[in-house]
């Protein structure tokens, strides 16, 4: 399979980048898109350029670590999928394919297709925990009863990896998916009670701070989510949020 | 709260549910214009609605309030929203899940402002010239007349430009009824099917009483 890239390169945070065009034969499509893009570095390192960064980890779908926008699409075609578990069989031979870092005033370029999202940290830290207490007499926490429902809506709200797709997709570059997410896994348990208000405010505060743009209901961070994070934990969030702000 | 990203959509939310409750009472006294009666009922109503105090000093003023507060707070949403993305993308799929009209609440609201204005100049300046400016004597029957009159002088241009905008309409509130109700922490499903249905009913509900003037009085000269 043949391939015309067309990636985005950016020396560091403060330069202007561009798009280079390559063209990589060989592809085969049981490569993963990042192995895809190792291939293409190890052709650029055996020529003397200097290889694309991109960001990764586990390459296992579940770290968030991949961050890419591939062809106007964050993660790529392929619903429900983040950049590593996608393969090139997604991908015509001689398709052209664009590949952007995710872009937001929040998620600043640090070089080619990395991008810092720790303002995704600050908004965790300013109120995704809860306090237990370790004197010896916690109650272990199979012991608290909690309906079946309220379980399976923090699960689903948890498995958010914090890739970032949802302010990437978004047209106001907004992180509410995100951070109702964290919210809503809290929220929801019994354990999550004794910060419930000042949590959702301390979170929606700081992710206003980071620069991100305010949900206008769109939908498309949650169909472009890989973990397919449901838009009902913004309204969770939106409720949680006003009525905080009223007892405060 | 109110300097909050959620407080800000909630100021629009409330906005533009007031707006709808408006819509929905206009629009149901424009349909008492349909009843063959040679405007009895519509002129009866308009007459209320035009001399009684309450709404004339008290609702008016309310009404008008809400669009301006629902339009600079959403010129200055979209400002704000526009701020977080500085650098664009070179390809953006912007479609990805969703709808036209939601992507695009700017463009319908500018539509429906302008409309608005243009709807303003139509009957609620003359309105208020022949009332408050040139103290004109009290005439309950003259409504339905004047109604049909402007349609037949603004012709099919003055048609066609309501009727676009009524489409507009609709994409505004196809998306914007539900999205109100999200804000507010509703959470969508059965309702956003009712709230589409709401969006499909009263915009085409205006543009059927709008064409009915237009083509009756073409007819009758």
């Amino acid at each position: 399979m043949k391939l015309n890239l067309k990636i985005w390169r950016q020396k560091n945070k403060d330069s202007k980048g561009k798009v280079h065009d390559y063209e990589l034969d060989g592809v085969e499509e049981d490569m993963s898109f990042l192995e895809m893009l190792d291939f293409l570095n190890n052709k650029l390192l055996n020529e003397g350029q200097e290889p694309v960064a991109f960001d990764h980890d586990c390459r296992e779908g579940i770290c968030g670590s991949c961050s890419l926008f591939i062809n106007g699409v964050a993660h790529g075609p392929e619903r429900g999928t983040t950049t590593c578990q996608l393969h090139m069989r997604k991908f015509k031979d001689g398709e052209t394919v664009y590949v952007e870092p995710f872009r937001a005033k929040a998620f600043p370029v640090i070089k080619d297709l990395i991008v810092d999202r720790s303002s995704f940290d600050r908004i965790q830290q300013a109120g995704a925990y809860i306090s237990v207490n370790t004197s010896g007499n916690t109650q272990d926490a199979n012991t608290i009863p909690i309906p079946k429902h309220n379980a399976d809506e923090a699960f689903n709200a948890a498995t958010c990896i914090g890739c970032g797709a949802c302010v990437a997709s978004c047209k106001n570059s907004s992180a509410m998916l995100f951070t109702s997410a964290k919210v809503s896994q809290f929220s929801l348990l019994p354990q999550g009670q004794v910060e419930r208000e000042s949590r959702v405010l301390n979170m929606v505060n700081q992710m206003d701070l980071e620069g991100f743009g305010a949900c206008t209901n769109t939908g498309a961070c949650e169909a472009q989510c890989p973990k397919g994070i449901s838009v009902k934990n913004i309204a969770r969030m939106n409720r949680e949020y006003l009525l905080a702000s009223v007892k405060k | 709260m109110f300097n909050s990203s959620i407080g800000r959509k909630l100021i629009m939310a409330l906005s533009g549910v007031f707006l709808i409750v408006f819509l929905t009472q206009h629009l149901v006294i424009n349909l008492t214009s349909l009843i063959p009666d040679n405007g009895k009922v519509f002129n009866f109503i308009s007459h209320f609605m035009g001399n009684n105090p309450v709404v004339q000093f008290i609702l008016q003023p309310i009404l008008i309030l809400g669009v301006m507060i629902h339009f600079i707070m959403g010129m200055y949403l979209e400002v704000l929203n526009r701020r977080s993305r500085q650098t664009s993308y070179v390809v953006y799929s912007g479609k990805s899940g969703a709808s036209w009209a939601s992507r695009n609440m700017i463009i319908s609201g500018l539509v429906i402002l302008s409309f608005l204005i243009m709807h303003f100049y139509d009957f609620w300046v003359p309105e208020m010239v022949y009332k408050y400016v040139e103290f004109n004597p009290l005439d309950e029957n003259r409504y339905f007349h004047e109604l049909q009159e402007k349609f037949y002088k603004g012709g099919v241009v003055k048609l066609f430009l309501y009727c676009v905008s009524f489409v507009l309409l609709g994409l505004h509130l196809s998306h914007g009824f539900s999205s109100s109700l999200q804000s507010m922490g509703i959470t969508r499903g059965p309702i956003k099917i009712a709230t589409k249905f709401f969006a499909i009913i009263v915009p085409a509900g205006f543009i059927i009483i709008a064409s009915f003037h237009y083509f009756i009085t073409t007819i009758n000269h």
